[in-house]
């Protein structure tokens, strides 16, 4: 279980929606994964055009938590008036907000978001901001009313992997109470779990799931990943050891020379 | 009246947003929208009056991570 914002959810592992090979699969990976939030987003309708419904309703069907997004965004403008329209259409004041500066990398525009995210919070949203690992910029988005932060471990669909693990960790222990989710970066299991052992509270995941080879396999194994990442946190791991340390016991042996 | 909705140029007879969206055959709880950029909340399309050249966005949900 895991209280985030008021809210006790089911899982650690947020999933996004985009890039499925077919809705089927889509459903499937969600209920295999185990999560009990999955993004998702607006988009222009064509005229006469129930492509919305189709997928909307698809979702309400699975029973899970919405977060929307304002994917695309790249000014402060267009990223407050999509978060208004989501709040309008999904009737959740949850937020993932992005406001994107860089088109090659994705690279999340610090200082549009910080701008943006101090107008929702203000406005009574639960802004979900999609930052970097910079911790400056995690300061100034707590003081803008984020309650919650998800910094990247790489860009968006890299699957890297964090790359940065000292700038995480030291977040981490910089801002021991506040609920932190890895976003985008993440390609592999073992990174969900890695990011879960450095104490993050969640992680939030599409790519590595949507273009796996078989999508609801990769998500029942992030699911397991982020679990294991978790328990493995809260049980206390050993550091790492520059010599060696007998398991067995040395006391007892036999001696036969 | 002239309008750019959703980027392409149309020329409808309509006074209103909510009037907008049924000319165009727009139709659906799911359906967010927003004129100038701002917001029009879904309870207010039927009160808020277009002018000549607005622009107009008309999004629904879709996929997203």
């Amino acid at each position: 279980m895991f209280e985030l914002l008021g809210t006790t959810l089911p899982s650690r592992l947020l999933l996004g929606t985009a890039q499925y090979p077919s809705p089927a699969i889509l459903a499937d990976a969600v209920k295999a994964s185990g999560t009990s939030v999955v993004t998702v987003s607006l988009r222009r309708e064509m005229a006469g055009g129930r492509a919305g419904e189709k997928f909307w309703s698809l979702i309400r069907s699975l029973g899970v938590r919405i977060l929307p997004n304002t994917a695309g965004c790249h000014s402060v403008k267009e990223a407050v008036t999509t978060a208004k329209m989501a709040r309008d259409v999904f009737g959740t004041s949850w937020i993932k907000l992005e406001v994107i500066g860089n088109h090659d990398t994705l690279q999340p525009d610090v200082f549009g978001l910080v701008e943006a995210a101090r107008i929702l919070c203000e406005d009574g949203f639960d802004v979900f901001p999609y930052t970097t690992d910079d911790l400056v910029v995690a300061e100034r988005l707590l003081e803008g009313g984020c309650k919650v932060l998800m910094p990247w471990c790489a860009p968006i669909g890299s699957a890297l992997g964090p790359v940065n693990v000292m700038a995480l960790r030291s977040m981490r222990g910089h801002l021991p109470g506040v609920p932190l989710i890895v976003d985008a970066g993440l390609g592999r299991p073992s990174h969900a779990a890695n990011v879960m052992e450095l104490g993050f509270d969640a992680v939030l995941l599409n790519t590595a799931v949507a273009r796996a080879a078989d999508p609801v396999g990769m998500a029942r194994a992030f699911g397991k990943a982020v679990d294991a990442g978790r328990e493995a946190f809260s049980s206390g791991m050993l550091e790492p050891r520059d010599v060696a340390v007998p398991s067995t016991p040395t006391i007892g042996r036999a001696v036969f020379s | 009246m002239k309008l750019l909705v959703n980027g392409e140029a149309h020329e409808v007879a309509a006074n209103t947003l909510a009037e907008l969206l049924a000319a165009l055959d727009y139709e659906g709880d799911w359906l967010a929208t927003a004129v100038n950029s701002d917001l029009v909340h879904k309870a207010n399309r039927a009160e808020f009056r277009l002018s000549d050249g607005d622009r107009i966005e008309i999004l629904s949900p879709m996929q997203g991570g």
